[in-house]
């Protein structure tokens, strides 16, 4: 049976994880649909039927669908799911939120965040934070699998023309109400998918500080992230957030300034594939998962960095 | 208002999980165990609710082995007026923890259930969510504010773009992040207090609900290992194996 992708999308474009999402759901079946849940969303729809990966787009359209309200979209994609053998979303706050309440509608154990699939049953899962692997072999007769986007390569984005049916809306869930979002825009490569991440802990020590991460990133054309500790102290929004309960990140380059290195940490930034740390504790555990290690004050290497970086000729981007 | 908090027993954050040497599973024995942190989350916020007078009643609800006891007991030392410990032995997935949940959910007949957004030991980050779709109710999940107005809840949720708002009627289930609030420590007078406290002890088995497994877990395995890095002795030096060696600037 085929494969049903949950895309996420603004109802204009489709967003970036969605074409991890299609990568991961491809090697499950090569027959992959995709739903597409929103309100005015033909433009957002279009893009996903142009996915090569996508058989078919089922779209589902409803003023009530403007905003993404779990309990909306779920009784649409359990309706559709009695024609698939698998359902799939990113392990986003998008896909975290929705699947399990379908899951739960289909009686069905979901299987949350793999990094890979090994077998149509079978998938490669972190726990404790990413410090287990766990393999795991689903035996219901219908599968929920959530992925970590960071995992899976984007797929193309053009190419395809995959047909796009209309499907029936389901009735408003009228106990929730969508009131507000509050979108923090910013020009810098988006966090999940940037090349090069630049982050700062509690060792900035107040958030105007984090305006040396801000010149640091600007020069390595950067994400900014943080640590959970640099969060709670309020010296930067949530959504910079790296760790078991924020964003997981794999750049090519991680820079973790003034950050310990707690475990929740790593497991949200390990796999990166060249880390960088500068710490005036030499102990700090971010040493163990660092490649590159400095150990200096950051209010002093940091300006250094600058500096040497301007020394340079060019700086890849 | 009556608030249920379901509370987690786990493996300390602190502690580094080590894998068995038959890939079981990680090593539980001799092992520290505390509450899932956002679960502390989740009963600090009802105790506050119940402080400012909003809510009558807090419940403690535990899922888990004998031991879970001690959770449950943890939660009337900050706060909660009685628990209920649901006694199950092994491997028990999020969709059996909300089944049983709905069992609880039905008998206390709650206004409110609280837990917190995800357990830091098989992060599945479902059994919230699972719950509210079983009794078809609002869910907030994620949430870092909330406030009653008029018998609903506004709730603040921390969501990748930032945050997000939305005003959900009661009864609902609310999953809470870390940062809703700063759990307080038990005093030693609550810790002998919370001894005194209720706790109803149930049987799975007796909740007419299937938990049996439906994943089967064929391994656990050490993560791949990072090869050792280096220390550089200056800012220079890094630069330069980061444009001549890693070949990343």
């Amino acid at each position: 049976m085929s494969v049903l992708l949950i895309a996420e999308h603004n109802n204009k474009e489709l967003k970036p994880f969605t074409l991890n999402a299609s990568t991961a759901a491809s090697q499950i079946d090569d027959d992959v649909h995709a739903v597409i849940i929103g309100h005015n969303c033909d433009e957002a729809a279009k893009a996903l039927s142009e996915l090569p990966l996508i058989k078919k787009v089922i779209q589902v359209e409803a003023a009530h669908y403007e905003n993404f309200v779990a309990e909306n979209f779920a009784p649409v994609i359990v309706k559709l799911a009695e024609n698939y053998s698998h359902i799939i979303s990113s392990a986003n706050t998008f896909g975290k939120n929705l699947m399990p309440r379908i899951a739960a509608a289909l009686d069905t154990s979901q299987i949350s965040d793999i990094i890979k699939v090994i077998a149509p049953d079978t998938f490669l899962r972190p726990i404790y934070a990413g410090n287990a692997f766990a393999t795991v072999k689903s035996k219901d007769p219908k599968k929920c699998v959530t992925i970590r986007p960071t995992s899976f390569d984007p797929c193309e984005s053009s190419g395809g023309s995959a047909p796009i049916e209309k499907a029936d809306p389901s009735e408003e869930f009228a106990k929730t109400k969508f009131l507000k979002r509050e979108e923090v825009k910013s020009d810098r490569p988006e966090l999940g998918t940037a090349r090069v991440v630049v982050s700062g802990g509690r060792g900035m020590q107040s958030g105007d500080n984090f305006k040396l991460i801000t010149s640091l990133a600007d020069k390595l054309n950067a994400a900014i992230g943080a640590s959970r500790a640099a969060v709670d102290a309020g010296y930067i929004s949530n959504d910079h957030q790296v760790g078991q309960t924020g964003k997981v990140v794999v750049p090519d380059l991680y820079i973790a300034v003034g950050i310990s290195g707690a475990i929740q940490h790593l497991a949200g930034m390990k796999e990166s594939k060249v880390i960088v740390a500068i710490n005036k504790d030499g102990e700090a555990p971010i040493f163990s998962v660092a490649d590159y290690g400095l150990e200096a004050d950051l209010f002093e290497a940091v300006p250094q960095f600058l500096e040497e970086l301007n020394k340079l000729n060019t700086i890849q981007k | 208002m009556k608030i249920l908090v379901a509370v987690k027993r786990v493996i300390d954050y602190n502690v580094q999980i080590r894998v068995k040497e038959d890939n079981t599973g990680v090593v539980t024995d001799n092992v520290k165990m505390s509450t899932n942190p956002p679960d502390d989350n989740a009963i600090e916020e009802a105790v506050k609710i119940k402080e400012a007078g909003k809510a009558t009643e807090v419940v403690a609800v535990s899922i888990g082995e004998e031991k879970a006891q001690e959770t449950v007991r943890k939660a009337l030392a900050v706060g909660a007026d009685r628990g209920i410990l649901v006694k199950t032995d092994g491997i028990i997935e999020p969709l059996a923890v909300s089944k049983l949940l709905q069992k609880i959910v039905e008998k206390e007949k709650p206004d409110l259930v609280f837990m917190g957004k995800q357990a830091i030991d098989d992060d599945c980050n479902q059994t919230g969510q699972m719950l509210s779709a079983l009794l078809n109710w609002p869910q907030a999940t994620f949430a870092s504010k909330i406030e009653i107005k008029d018998g609903k809840l506004e709730v603040t949720r921390e969501i990748d773009e930032g945050l997000e708002t939305i005003e959900i009627n009661v009864p609902a289930i609310v999953t809470c992040d870390l940062r809703l609030n700063e759990p307080r420590y038990a005093s030693l007078p609550n810790i002998m207090k919370a001894k005194k406290k209720p706790i109803e002890q149930l049987n799975a088995s007796d909740l007419g609900v299937d938990i049996t497994p439906r994943i089967e877990q064929v391994k656990v395995e050490e993560p791949p290992k990072r090869k050792a890095g280096i220390k550089v002795s200056s800012v220079a030096e890094l630069v330069q194996k980061l444009k001549n060696e890693a070949k990343v600037i």
